[in-house]
């Protein structure tokens, strides 16, 4: 027997493939007081969104006479990370609340609802790195539940890069430590990108393979989101 | 020159409906020469028409729409009353005492903040705001009873073909019940029992709206809650 140790795969911090998502559970109206609501769990983020409007915009000034207006709002909790952090939004929650809204605008019929505003509201109860991709799964799920017009579903999915290899739905050890990391949320049915951005370093022919690789992550995230949508309605149905 | 799914399937946002030469009805919009859904509900193929049947959407104001609404601001002449709508609906004071606006008129001994009112649609201004009107038969302030809430699209369910559900409703437990189209419910009973009958089945219609043969499980349900002991 060799001292040596034989030489062992490749593998992620959690055992996954390096195409494979992590277990995501997705619940559609788990808010009573809110006009659409949801809930997900992707790994071990959690995180809820609730929707409403269309509405009066208020303050009025900031209403826009030829569309509605839609406002994101992404929030961590200060028990959602250790060590707790302040529960006053920061930089970071501002740029990814703005980051959300550019992602789910080109989805809403917003010109349908001159002088409204939609209001979007995310709540990271446990972050685990890609919370950006999962907010803007949950808050789609909301839109619909909340029965506001959309051309498509958004999904979002980040792929990136550790130990030189390209993986998809990077996790937060993934996320702090690895080399690079491209979230990008993605309408299936129209086939176009809503989000894109990249963090890190990354080749060209790699960057091209990272949207691809998240792409195909979307399609699956599409379809979990199809499910959570149905199964509001799915269970009522067999009744007789 | 195909449709993509069966009459009455669920259908989800961004669902391909036909693709072809076709009308887009409620809830639809055309992209590329294909139809899509915009709205999560039933998708209904008629004769050249394609349209859903919408299971979760806000209250969008028609004229001739039986609504309650609460009174959020008084202005010099008008009510701004909250409707449930994209924007707030406006009363006027010729709308609420058939009379003309004077300036001695004391406008709070009308109608003050935070009264609800059963109204009607009347009019959508030039930039689609609601006009209301409380003049005509059982309009006006209400008094007595209590609301609740339902999502809009569910309200035709609730009437049913020619009122045939509301009706039974209203002959099985003896409740009076004001169905406004943005959703809001006023139901007064005589006793406690009777008003907790209303909103358990209220309740069961908005889950199993998207079902068929509803009214008569209803009817049977109504029913089993009466027998039930306090």
């Amino acid at each position: 027997m060799s001292p040596r140790k034989k030489k062992t795969k490749w593998e992620r911090i959690d055992g996954r493939e390096w195409n494979e998502l992590r277990p995501i559970r997705i619940e559609s109206g788990v808010l009573p007081n809110a006009d659409g609501s949801a809930y997900i769990e992707m790994g071990r983020n959690k995180i809820i969104a609730g929707v409403f409007g269309p509405k009066e915009m208020h303050p009025k000034h900031l209403a826009k006479p030829h569309m509605a207006v839609l406002r994101c709002r992404y929030h961590m909790a200060p028990f959602s990370v250790d060590p707790r952090r302040s529960p006053a939004p920061s930089r970071r929650d501002n740029e990814i609340s703005m980051v959300m809204r550019y992602a789910l605008e080109p989805a809403i019929f917003l010109e349908r609802y001159p002088r409204s505003s939609i209001d979007v509201y995310t709540e990271v109860l446990q972050a685990d790195g890609g919370t950006r991709c999962a907010c803007i799964n949950a808050a789609t799920v909301a839109l619909v539940d909340a029965g506001i017009p959309m051309r498509d579903l958004v999904a979002a999915c980040a792929a990136g890069k550790i130990d030189g290899r390209l993986i998809l739905d990077l996790g937060d050890y993934e996320d702090k430590k690895g080399q690079a990391d491209v979230p990008l949320a993605y309408m299936p049915k129209l086939d176009k990108v809503t989000l894109l951005q990249m963090d890190g370093t990354l080749s060209t022919e790699e960057m091209e393979e990272c949207v691809g690789l998240a792409i195909e992550g979307c399609k699956q995230i599409y379809e979990m989101q199809r499910e959570a949508l149905k199964k509001k309605y799915g269970i009522e149905k067999e009744e007789p | 020159m195909s449709a993509h799914f069966e009459n009455r399937d669920l259908v989800i946002p961004g669902d391909i409906l036909y693709e072809g030469r076709i009308r887009t009805g409620d809830n639809t919009y055309r992209a590329q020469g294909k139809v899509c859904a915009t709205r999560i509900g039933l998708v209904e193929y008629g004769r050249g028409i394609v349209s859903v049947i919408a299971l979760e959407a806000g209250y969008n104001p028609l004229v001739g729409d039986l609504v309650i609404g609460k009174v959020v601001d008084i202005d010099l002449g008008f009510w701004v009353v909250d409707i449930d709508a994209p924007a707030a609906a406006i009363l006027n004071v010729p709308d609420a005492i058939d009379a003309p606006f004077r300036p001695d008129l004391v406008m709070p001994d009308i109608l003050d903040v935070g009264d609800t009112i059963v109204a009607k649609v009347v009019d959508l201004d030039r930039r689609r705001t609601p006009i209301l009107s409380i003049l005509g038969r059982d309009l006006g302030k209400v008094e007595e009873g209590f609301i609740i809430r339902i999502t809009p699209s569910k309200i035709p369910r609730l009437i049913g073909k020619k009122g045939s559900m509301v009706n039974m409703i209203l002959k099985e437990t003896g409740c009076r019940i004001v169905i406004g189209q943005n959703g809001r419910i006023l139901i007064h009973g005589r006793t406690r029992k009777q008003e907790e009958i209303v909103v358990n089945v209220v309740d069961k219609i908005e889950r199993e709206a998207h079902t068929s043969g509803l009214t008569n499980r209803i009817q049977e349900y109504i029913k089993s809650l009466k027998e039930e002991p306090n």
